[in-house]
């Protein structure tokens, strides 16, 4: 009955890993040290934009010096679009000042500034979003794993131990946010410009959040929803395990009470999480429903996830109490899922779009605008191809369609935290090379690892439960 | 003879169930089952076709959609534009994020209310019909099987008695 960690995922796992490594590595080493190599290195990836030629000679060399620290204060802001305004009420204050030929000097030492910050977060977002994207799946699972908890499902027995070695990646994945957000808070990089005190000096919106926004206090959070999420994963599989060998009304009981519980923390600690490592990137963006609008996200990724992982470990023989009634149940959770996600983004979307007030709208602008394809294109994966596919009964009992949708889901889910992240890092300077890829592997490698280790830990059936016989007989 | 059915009487679905089960095996014709609730799983056992129901529900969605759609047209972009929030209605697509709400509805609209006209039709029930329950203790909490009875009748009657049932009687039905 247990499963064996095979060969096979080992070596998979292991050369995702390497390889998404040396994706991130080239990424952080092929960024621009300076403005000038910045300007350099979009003006030859883009001849389109001609305005961006490079100022390479003299003179410009000594203005882009003798301005640099009047402007780094100005400047520093400039990498969330949020403070385009605050960019050009700078010009303008400055058009009444300066004559004519040293404001528009002025103005391309401050694109470059902005370009450079641009470029130099792009490894740094692209790492973030990955390991981001990974850690939200044993999320998703484990909220779902709560519920139906909570619920005193019936039929979801069958597949308890998928869930709970999906969320064995909960506690790595919790560790690579965790130094991630500390290398931030360490001024490593320019992810969240709230942490850095001459933006926030300049700043009357941020200074006005700093009681909340200040980096002890991210950090202590931080510490503080992980360690709930971490303590109830572990204490809930411990007495899962445990019910495999007696006792099992009383364990039952202990792990209904303890998700019952668990949801309310969860709730409130998803949605402050969601504000706290997303919403915050933009610091004067805000959103009431945002974090309903992650936990769609991370929910119906999981979910997927559960069904992925599902079916590979059926196809290999170790699911035979899984039948195609638990596949369809997972297929009408993705396929609600997808809606739910669709109704969230669209409920924000449409009050910003239609109220159009300039601080809030901003955000959908630089979408609309600077990531056009990925904004719209992932409505298309995350709603249009999962409704069609997964509307049909029988579809969704077919194994192959069901990984069909459920992978075009988790790479449609994954260009929505890139959608959350990336219009704030970088601007429009996105795209999808090679330290994006490089991050989406190396963190599925440590995903696939950790997940398929902890498979492997318990028996793949929890024989102990009150409720196995109806999930093993479960026909819909 | 043609006309004569077996009327059997269960007390219990689980039972039923299995007695449904039981006389389609020995190939006897079973015309109709009322139950006082939904009994899941049934229909599969009386070898019914599943239903279409769920593909017209998609026809008349797809409708309410394109209703919306022209309605809104007509009315917000064509008829009387106006400019709310700074959006002049010039263009529908530029508006389309206003009326989406309004799309879902109809659409849900049309779906609930065509699919319960429809299935209305299909199980010839419309006001003031005669209801056609042979017995009205399949209202409250019995169980019964109509069976056409074929050419061996006592034989019948002792395999269903055997079926758990708790009465079965003859009816002669009108033609």
């Amino acid at each position: 009955m247990n499963y064996i960690f095979t060969k096979n995922i080992r070596n998979t796992s292991l050369t995702l890993i390497i390889i998404g490594a040396l994706g991130l590595a080239y990424g952080f080493l092929s960024t621009p040290s300076s403005v000038s190599e910045a300007q350099d290195m979009v003006s030859v990836s883009d001849h389109k934009e001609g305005h961006e030629s490079p100022s390479s000679d003299d003179h410009d060399q000594d203005v882009i010096e003798t301005h640099q620290d009047d402007h780094a204060i100005k400047t520093s802001g400039h990498n969330s679009e949020g403070s385009t305004e605050i960019h050009q009420e700078d010009t303008t204050s400055l058009t009444s000042q300066h004559n004519d030929k040293v404001d528009s000097q002025e103005h391309e030492v401050d694109h470059g500034e902005h370009l450079l910050h641009q470029l130099q977060n792009r490894p740094w977002a692209a790492l973030y979003v990955a390991a981001l994207f990974f850690f939200m799946i044993p999320l998703g699972v484990l909220a779902f794993y709560a519920i139906n908890r909570a619920a005193q499902a019936g039929w979801s027995i069958v597949l308890f131990r998928v869930m709970e070695g999906i969320t064995g990646y909960l506690l790595p994945g919790s560790i690579t946010i965790f130094i991630i957000l500390v290398l931030s808070v360490m001024h490593l990089n320019h992810l969240f410009i709230w942490m850095d005190p001459e933006v926030v000096a300049h700043d009357e919106l941020i200074q006005g959040k700093s009681a909340y926004l200040n980096t002890t206090w991210f950090l202590v959070r931080a510490l503080f929803y992980m360690f709930g999420w971490n303590i109830y994963r572990y204490i809930s599989r411990k007495i899962s395990i445990s019910q495999d060998k007696g006792d099992y009304l009383k364990n039952h009981k202990k792990n209904f009470r303890l998700a019952a519980g668990f949801l309310v923390f969860y709730i409130y600690s998803e949605s402050m999480m969601s504000w706290d490592w997303i919403m915050s990137i933009d610091p004067h963006w805000f959103s009431t429903l945002f974090g309903w609008y992650v936990f769609a996200s991370m929910f119906v990724t999981g979910i997927t996830v559960i069904a992925l992982v599902t079916i590979y470990l059926k196809a290999e023989g170790h699911l035979d109490f899984v039948n195609a009634s638990h596949i369809h149940n997972l297929g009408l959770f993705m396929f609600g899922g997808s809606v739910f996600w669709a109704y969230l983004w669209f409920s924000q979307f449409m009050l910003i779009w239609y109220s159009n007030i300039p601080e809030e709208v901003t955000y959908f602008i630089t979408r609309i605008e600077d990531y056009n394809l990925p904004f719209f294109g992932m409505l298309a994966m995350n709603l249009v191809f999962p409704f069609l596919v997964l509307m049909n009964r029988d579809y969704k009992r077919n194994n192959f369609l069901i990984v069909m949708a459920g992978i075009i889901i988790v790479l449609g889910h994954y260009i929505d935290v890139y959608n959350m992240i990336m219009p704030s890092a970088v601007g429009d300077q996105w795209y999808f090379g090679i330290p994006e890829i490089g991050g989406f592997m190396f963190f599925m490698g440590l995903f696939i690892l950790f997940t398929f280790k902890s498979l492997e830990k318990a028996p793949l059936l929890a024989s102990g439960d009150p409720f196995l016989g109806e999930s093993k007989h479960f026909h819909y | 003879m043609g006309n004569e059915v077996l009327h059997v009487l269960y007390d219990d679905d689980d039972v039923l169930m299995k007695a449904v089960k039981d006389i389609r095996e020995k190939k006897h014709h079973i015309e109709e089952v009322y139950t006082p609730f939904p009994v899941h799983g049934l229909d599969k056992a009386l070898g019914l076709e599943g239903t279409k129901l769920a593909i017209t529900a998609f026809i008349y969605g797809f409708i309410g959609l394109i209703v919306s759609i022209v309605m809104m047209n007509y009315i917000m972009i064509q008829d009387w534009p106006q400019d709310i929030g700074g959006k002049p209605s010039f263009s529908y697509l530029q508006n389309m994020p206003a009326f989406v709400p309004i799309m879902f509805e109809l659409t849900v609209y049309f779906a609930a209310h065509l699919m319960v006209v429809t299935f209305y039709m299909r199980s010839k029930l419309w006001p003031f019909k005669k209801a056609e329950n042979p017995n009205p203790l399949t209202t409250d909490d019995k169980f019964l099987i109509e069976i056409l009875i074929d050419n061996n009748k006592k034989d019948l009657i002792n395999f269903v008695k055997t079926t758990g049932a708790i009465e079965v009687k003859v009816i002669q039905k009108k033609a």
